[in-house]
């Protein structure tokens, strides 16, 4: 047995012996790749939300206490600046985050105004249940702290009442414990498994956060940030749709939020931004210097560069633009589009990362 | 020469590798369903799309309640236990071939060219005299006993086993495989974590000593299997080549079917001491099978018309493979004739599929998300597969209509990567799919590759 296996390795060498031997190198280092994604990149951006999740909740605290406008705009200032913040771990849909489904709990938008009036009102609910995801989070905030009425002070009256006090405590104290719950699984465990699973297989944590990526990128990004509110999936546009429809001004920043973040983890920018560390970027370059072709990368950042020249000529108020001229929110999603085809198949080909894998047979 | 085809023809030879391939292929057939089932693919596969993808001319077979779909299930499983032992052998052969072959067309997403050879073996195996020797059947009914069978009912067998390797090998035989190693230089480098393996599967060498050595592999192994001096190295070959695919590769039992399909080549005398082994642990004695009775080409009631039959399923076999010549272009780019023709491992193909409806009149128009209507799997397979995106858009061209949209028409912005070239489009994206029909011409709306 021995012998034939040896035979077999022999026919391989001799049946190529035509091509000339490359010098060795290493294979890309998954791990290194891993290592640096945890340490630099998930886990500092989660403390960041983390600690604006803290600022939220005192902000909220002080409001509840004395009720009054400077209070109030304090707590809209800290509301905005964690909304901001959970841009930066949306992607990360990995561990306890997708366990808990921290995205469904966090910002499924748009909010259901009654659902959340009839919470309130009812005071019998139960935020757990899947048919809660779009009464709570930064989208119900957005709701409670800019859509109750007209403006700050009719706000603030409303928000004097016990059951919209409540709520509103609850709404900002279950973000920071479901946040807490996955950096706390962070630090402990998953860190550690998820390192270590520095394998090839569809489960591995490369192939997971690769898809992890994409599915932020084309869900919540592209479509949801650009593309349903601009009516790419419906014909006509939906302008309720938008991310934060109620404070209305910080639609662009949340949308920047998410991209910057896309971006920098395509690179392998560190949270502070100061460093560069291995990336699918580098992922990429290596196999093309494998295989002596271009690598997909700079196609990737040039059409990113397009998308993101259209974006910044979008108005603060994405309600108001897609109102008034919908056309630049088409023309942003078509460039993000375009980006998809090169993540999705040039990308995916070159890493042979299965997407949306299927654990079925193949032949 | 016609003398000589007719002396083949009516040759006898011991039944023993009949009995024996008929038992291993029923407890792979079934030990494939118990996996297929324990995988919840029956429901991931079947039951959860919505929509199912029919081949031409099969679009009447549909994927029945699920209670009726786990029943061809535990059909298929049943009579795959049957033809093993062999009860009621001939009847139990139909049902397999049927059942399974069913639920095969289905789906034509989940189509895999080892779903199709065991339909064909299915098929073949009905026609045959597998169970007159060492099965229930036969132990039952000495009317039925036989020790020597027409040669031929083995002899396809293995022709049928050929054809397979030697189809495979051929369609290895094009540049992509031989001169750029694609697409095992995708998928190699990728397999690092294999234990000692790993370490090299990213160099250049490895990608094409495997490439090339698949190729010799597939076309010469039936013939190192055919002659006895060549048989155990071949063989060994056999184990090597499988355990290492299975190594690499997500293909199921293909592996061991393939592997335990090639016992077939070894002679009478070692498939008899195969069952005297198993016999001899359950403490009975084969002594009352070996008869000495020969079936008799012309004495066999269905002989003559089997064996008609079968030659013709043979030459189809040859040739259906060859159709993809009809088309214009690279069969691995349009996938015109690139199914049924024991393409395996062939390429990687990833492709993104963006449906676009547009009301003809006011030239409104909306983008699709495919998840509201396929499985991820379903939409990995339509987007790489022109026959599969002209059905799909019909399906959506009728849900819309029906939905009261207006004028519907129904166009894809789609994009494919073959064999790591950079994307490229794929279907013309300026015509409305719902003009045209699914069928076998040419598929002109497919653009061309480059290069």
């Amino acid at each position: 047995m021995k012998k034939l296996i040896g035979l077999f390795i022999l026919t391989v060498i001799i049946s190529c012996q035509d091509t000339p031997t490359e010098v060795f190198t290493d294979s890309f280092d998954r791990k290194a790749m891993l290592v640096y994604w945890a340490d630099h990149i998930i886990i500092p951006s989660f403390e960041a939300y983390d600690k604006s999740l803290d600022d939220l909740v005192v902000a909220k605290n002080i409001f509840i206490e004395n009720e009054d406008i400077a209070s109030f705009e304090n707590l809209r200032v800290a509301y905005l600046s964690a909304y901001v913040s959970w841009q930066t771990v949306s992607m990360f849909d990995i561990g306890k985050a997708e366990e808990i489904s921290l995205r469904n709990y966090t910002n499924i938008y748009p909010a259901d105004e009654n659902q959340i009036q009839s919470n309130i009102q009812g005071q019998n609910y139960d935020l757990d249940l899947p048919s809660n995801f779009d009464a709570q989070g930064f989208p119900a905030l957005d709701y409670m702290l800019y859509g109750l009425a007209e403006d700050s002070n009719a706000e603030i009256t409303l928000l004097k009442g016990k059951d919209f006090s409540n709520y509103l405590n609850e709404l900002v104290d279950r973000l920071k414990s479901l946040n807490a719950e996955v950096l706390n699984d962070w630090k402990t465990n998953f860190r550690d498994s998820f390192i270590n699973n520095d394998g090839s297989s569809a489960t591995s944590s490369t192939d997971k956060l690769v898809n992890d990526f994409l599915f932020y990128y084309e869900k919540f990004l592209r479509a949801g940030k650009i593309g349903i509110p601009a009516g790419v999936f419906s014909g006509s546009a939906l302008s309720n749709a938008v991310e934060a429809p109620y404070s209305e001004i910080y639609s662009k920043q949340l949308f920047f939020a998410g991209f910057e973040t896309i971006q920098a983890f395509f690179k392998g920018v560190s949270f502070e931004g100061v460093q560069n560390g291995t990336s699918l970027e580098d992922y990429l370059i290596h196999v093309a210097e494998q295989n002596n072709t271009s690598s997909i990368s700079d196609e990737i950042l040039a059409q990113w560069a397009l998308a993101e020249q259209k974006a910044l000529a979008l108005g603060d108020s994405f309600r108001n633009q897609v109102e008034v001229d919908n056309i630049k929110m088409l023309q942003t999603y078509d460039e993000l589009q375009k980006a998809v085809i090169l993540l999705k198949v040039d990308m995916l080909q070159a890493l042979n990362i299965q997407v949306d894998f299927v654990d079925a047979d193949g032949d | 020469m016609i003398r000589h085809i007719s002396t083949v023809m009516n040759k006898s030879i011991e039944a023993a590798p009949l009995a024996v391939f008929r038992f291993l292929f029923g407890v792979l057939m079934c030990i494939s369903i118990v996996r297929f089932w324990s995988h919840g693919w029956i429901e991931k596969l079947y039951l959860n799309p919505k929509w199912h993808f029919h081949y031409l001319g099969f679009e009447w077979v549909k994927v029945p309640s699920p209670f009726l779909t786990y029943g061809l299930f535990v059909i298929c499983g049943f009579t795959a236990l049957a033809i093993a032992v062999g009860w009621f052998y001939r009847l139990n052969a139909v049902l397999f071939f049927l059942s399974f072959t069913y639920i095969e067309l289905m789906d034509k997403t989940t189509y895999l060219n080892h779903y199709y050879f065991i339909s064909i073996i299915a098929f073949i195996l009905i026609w045959l005299p597998a169970h007159r020797y060492c099965s229930i059947d036969a132990w039952r009914n000495k009317d039925i006993r036989v020790q020597f069978v027409p040669a031929w009912t083995i002899d396809v067998l293995k022709v049928m086993l050929g054809v397979v390797y030697v189809y495979a090998g051929l369609a290895k035989l094009n540049p992509d495989w031989l001169f750029r190693a694609m697409p095992l230089t995708i998928w190699l480098p990728t397999k690092f974590d294999l234990p000692f393996f790993g370490a090299i599967m990213h160099e250049k060498w490895v990608h094409y000593g495997f490439s090339w050595a698949g190729a010799i592999y597939d076309l010469i192994i039936p013939f190192l299997l055919l002659y006895g001096r060549t048989r155990l190295f071949a063989f060994t070959l056999v184990l090597v080549f499988h355990v290492l695919t299975r190594m690499l590769f997500p293909i199921g039992m293909f592996p061991y079917i393939m592997i335990f399909s090639s016992l077939i080549f070894f002679s009478a005398s070692f498939h008899n001491k195969v069952i005297s082994a198993i016999f001899s642990w359950f403490n009975w004695s084969k002594s009352m099978f070996d008869n000495g009775r020969t079936l008799l080409q012309k004495e066999w009631r269905i002989g003559q018309f089997a064996q008609k039959l079968l030659l013709l399923l043979i030459l189809f076999q040859l040739i259906l493979p060859w159709r993809f010549l009809l088309y214009p272009g690279n069969v691995f780019w349009t996938e015109q004739g690139y199914r049924f023709s024991w393409r395996v491992m062939l390429m990687e193909k990833t492709a993104y599929a963006n449906f676009k409806i547009v009301d003809g009149i006011t030239g409104k128009r909306f983008y699709v998300q495919n998840e509201d209507f396929l499985t991820s799997f379903q939409i990995k397979q339509m987007a790489t597969q022109a026959d599969f995106i002209i059905e799909y858009a019909h399906m959506l061209g009728d849900h819309f209509s029906s939905q009261g949209h207006q004028n519907v028409e129904v166009y894809v912005e789609s994009y494919a990567s073959l064999n790591g070239r950079p994307s490229q489009a794929y279907i013309d994206p300026n015509i409305n799919l719902l003009t045209i029909k699914s069928d076998l011409k040419n598929k002109t709306y497919i653009l061309p590759l480059n290069e």
